[in-house]
């Protein structure tokens, strides 16, 4: 320890001391030096506004009996449930349906309102192969050529429903025609009983071309379309939701007055509201995620607090997160991609997870199966563990 | 800010002079940053000059003080600041005081460990965005029971390192003979825990040392809240809450519901309840696993958890890289300011030495990704110009999956930032995840298009590869 630090350590000491017996401090006789305790100063500020305050102290012989209220806030909103997929008996022929939505507080807020539907996730395929991060890649290496085979992997490796993305219709990629790629949703509607979801190339010419045709082949199957948006003909994406019965996603570039106006565009041309999700963008933890949170918790609460416009489950394609260098660039440093990787996503969709999102796109299996348990445990659903009291020891 | 704060009543209990001590043009404006918390009160110097504002100075402090106390531990330059929360939800204003990562090290760990374990801990350190990222505490554990390993530990750890301390046994006698000694005790370490039984013995030694106190009660916020205020009423004013370690399983659902409950009571200035809140993700190690990695995984992931909903103070175990990567670089991003604009001008930026041969490069107006690519470029000395196009602050996949990222666009900001007056060739280096606009600018433009790497800390490379040879 150096002698400067001794000195003004001592000098905060005869300062604390002082302000020990505060009742008889004259402040004026103190001259605070800011430069010198702009740490300290403010809680010894309060300190001298608490102790003029406060009375004399007792002599404190036994345990003060308290209890804690529970602090409860009542919303008038509540968000509006999707279901994804349809059965034989609804007009479908989904072995097993998804339903998200429904919450009457913000998320896991469990001691003012439990919420039925767990968040629900989807696992992201293509029609082409793609470059995929490495560690996402060997998961799926011997099926990538066959969209049906791809979709079976990933049911069987937890996946609610799976995220079937158009993008070999892009005009600059091989420019499949819509009805060509639609017979790929047959493919995977007959491939596997799970509810689907169903995106274009985010080309805004073609893409409403491609999620009608998709609409129509999978009539009555109640699939999610992705995405209407204000660049492209919402109007088309609509229209062929309805007539087939299918949900919509109205996807806006993080910015919540923009969401509204999309989603009453939507609602204007007919749609309702138990086929809406919202995706308010998804960036990657590191990359601007701090954006999604605050974007993601003004539309929750929005909703809740009666904004009809904003009252829609949220859609977090969290796969993004595989975007950050963190998850997939090789570097010693950095320690083990193996986990890297998967963890990135894992923290992205946790922390959309807490800022509202109730359906997720996911690449890594583990990812998949890790929140899956996590959400259990969050909503209380599976044992409790054993009790930690006495960490302090038995870490050793 | 209180709810009763407002910009005249702050206003009003000023001086009034418009002396500019404070650095402000004149008082109203002083005001308004005291109320946005860029200002302290220790800024106005004439209050704590003489006695005329001392009325005025505690009913300032009174009026901003923010409803979650505020707390230091440590001292000098590695100090420690936690709490001073005064909302539930960031965009509400911001999150002030960044969670405080501390790593544990036990009294029956050999001095080799224990040394490594603190040299790490302190020297931990990761660029982000021009910030330094940093580990900021040591908690010492008494796993012994022994008071003078326990001591001896506390001191060795004390000479190591610089880092602020917490001391955890729920012993007092343990507990003293650390503070006992005066390179620890003059740290003002935190004291963890006061529990039910040994609240009185363990009150008495914050006081005496003049120590932070941590508050404890497994799953039980009618005594958490007891013990407070028993703690309250013996004097001390330096307290942390932590509502137990129940991290397995379904007792996740308790955390959360705790720990939100708790902060909602002390924004809503619940007595006892105003107080920051600590949690201890290292807990999962022991619970039994024999797999390391896994329980560093599970740690890494409940660390998140508890950065997203309100944890103060975390202590951690893992020393892993992978696994302490995203929990440190989460809690960089929400304690970010969130009226940061999402977006940088869009227009042509230069880098070190241009000359009419310098390369071009293509990125967006997405403050993150401009940054990163800013920052890449900075660090490989590279002379170059950068164009930035307007994608309404999105990145560059999303970006172009959206629509926001054209050629039309990129046309217009390369005419508008008169680039070809300034190089003699016509080619430009776009983002490799730009790939497939490559046709489509070349069209607009009439410039040749090089795709880069998928990644700008490669561009150095990219260009001295293909961009020299031509």
């Amino acid at each position: 320890m150096g002698e400067t630090e001794s000195d003004s350590f001592g000098y905060i000491k005869n300062l604390m001391k002082a302000f020990e017996n505060i009742n008889e401090l004259e402040i004026e006789n103190v001259t605070i030096q800011a430069e010198e305790l702009s740490f300290l100063i403010q809680p010894i500020m309060t300190t001298v506004a608490e102790g003029l305050a406060s009375s004399k102290l007792l002599d404190v012989k036994r345990l003060i009996d308290s209890k804690f209220t529970i602090p409860l806030e009542k919303f008038s909103g509540q968000i509006s449930e999707v279901q994804i997929g349809s059965t034989k008996s609804e007009g479908g022929s989904r072995g097993r349906i998804v339903k998200i939505g429904g919450a009457k507080t913000m998320p896991f807020y469990s001691f003012e309102f439990e919420n039925q539907n767990r968040p629900a996730f989807a696992m992201d395929i293509f029609d082409v192969p793609l470059k995929l991060a490495k560690m996402v890649r060997v998961h799926y290496e011997d099926v990538v050529e066959d969209p049906a085979e791809w979709a079976k992997r990933c049911v069987e490796l937890g996946a609610d429903v799976v995220s079937l993305n158009l993008i070999s219709t892009d005009p600059l990629l091989n420019d499949t025609s819509p009805k060509e790629a639609a017979k790929v949703v047959e493919k995977v509607l007959q491939a596997v009983d799970s509810p689907i979801i169903i995106g274009g190339s985010g080309n805004k010419k073609k893409d409403p071309f491609v999620l009608e045709a998709a609409a129509e082949v999978a009539a009555g199957e109640r699939i999610i379309l992705n995405s209407a948006n204000t660049d492209n003909d919402y109007k088309r994406i609509v229209k062929a939701a309805i007539k087939h019965n299918h949900s919509v996603i109205a996807f806006t570039p993080m910015d919540i007055n923009n969401q509204k106006k999309l989603n009453r565009m939507l609602l204007n041309e007919g749609l309702t509201k138990d086929h809406l999700i919202i995706d308010p963008t998804t960036a990657a933890l590191g990359y601007g995620l701090d954006y999604s949170i605050s974007t993601m918790e003004r539309i929750r609460l929005s909703g809740l607090l009666g904004d009809e416009d904003l009252q829609m489950p949220i859609l977090s394609p969290a796969s993004n997160a595989w975007g950050a260098r963190e998850a997939w660039m090789k570097n010693d440093e950095l320690g083990a991609l193996e986990y890297r990787g998967p963890l990135w996503e894992t923290i992205t969709a946790l922390t959309m997870a807490l800022s509202g999102a109730d359906l997720f796109m996911l690449s890594h299996p583990a990812s998949v199966r890790v929140l899956k348990s996590l959400i259990d445990d969050i909503r209380g659903i599976t044992a409790k563990g054993k009790d930690v009291d006495d960490w302090i020891t038995c870490l050793g | 800010m209180s709810e009763k704060a407002s910009l005249l009543s702050i206003y009003k209990l000023l001086p009034q002079t418009n002396c500019g001590e404070c650095g402000e043009a004149n008082c109203m404006a002083y005001a308004s940053k005291l109320l946005e918390r860029q200002k302290n009160p220790e800024d106005c110097k004439p209050m704590f000059k003489g006695t005329k504002y001392k009325k005025n100075l505690i009913k300032l402090i009174e009026l901003i003080s923010p409803p979650i106390r505020e707390i230091l531990i440590g001292i000098g330059e590695t100090t420690v600041k936690i709490g001073g929360k005064e909302v539930l939800y960031r965009h509400q204003l911001t999150f002030h005081n960044p969670t405080v990562i501390a790593i544990d090290v036990s009294d029956t760990m050999n001095a080799e460990e224990i040394r490594s374990r603190c040299i790490f801990t302190e020297k931990f350190s990761i660029i982000k965005m021009g910030e330094e990222l940093k580990l900021n505490m040591i908690a010492i554990r008494s796993a012994s029971g022994d008071p003078e390993r326990f001591a001896s530990c506390a001191k060795l750890v004390s000479e190591i390192c610089r880092l602020p301390l917490i001391l955890c046994s729920l012993d007092s006698n343990v507990l003293k003979a650390a503070l006992e000694i005066e390179s620890v005790s003059v740290q003002r370490p935190l004291l963890y825990a006061a529990n039910k039984d040994n609240w009185m013995e363990l009150g008495e030694l914050a006081k005496r040392y003049n120590c932070p106190i941590v508050a404890s009660s497994h799953n039980n916020l009618d005594m958490l809240i007891s013990i407070v205020s028993t703690l309250e009423s013996m004097g001390i004013r330096d307290i942390v809450l932590d509502p137990g370690a129940l991290l397995e399983g379904g007792q996740i659902k308790d955390t959360i519901n705790n720990l939100v409950m708790l902060r909602r009571a002390g924004l809503n200035k619940v007595k006892s309840t105003r107080y920051p809140l600590l949690c201890i993700p290292a807990a999962v190690w022991a619970i039994e696993n024999n797999d390391k990695a896994l329980t560093s995984y599970r740690e890494s992931i409940i660390a998140s958890l508890l950065i997203n909903k309100f944890a103060d103070i975390i202590i951690m175990h893992t020393l892993d890289m992978w696994a302490l990567l995203p929990v440190i670089t989460l809690k960089y991003g929400i304690y970010t300011d969130p009226r940061k604009p999402v977006s940088v001008d869009a227009g042509l930026t230069q880098f070190g030495i241009v000359d009419e041969k310098s390369p071009v490069l293509l990125t967006t107006n997405f403050a993150l990704t401009y940054y990163t690519v800013a920052n890449d470029i900075e660090a490989s000395k590279l002379n170059c110009f950068l164009i930035t196009a307007d994608t309404g602050g999105l990145a560059v996949e999303v970006g172009v999956a959206g629509g926001q990222l054209t050629a039309a666009g990129i046309n217009e900001i390369m005419k508008s930032s008169d680039v070809t007056s300034k190089v003699k060739h016509k080619r430009i280096v776009i983002p490799g995840r730009a790939a497939r606009l490559k046709g489509e600018i070349e069209d607009v433009t009439g410039w040749e298009v090089m795709i880069g790497p998928q990644d700008s800390s490669e561009i150095k490379t990219f260009l001295t590869k293909h961009w020299e040879e031509k």
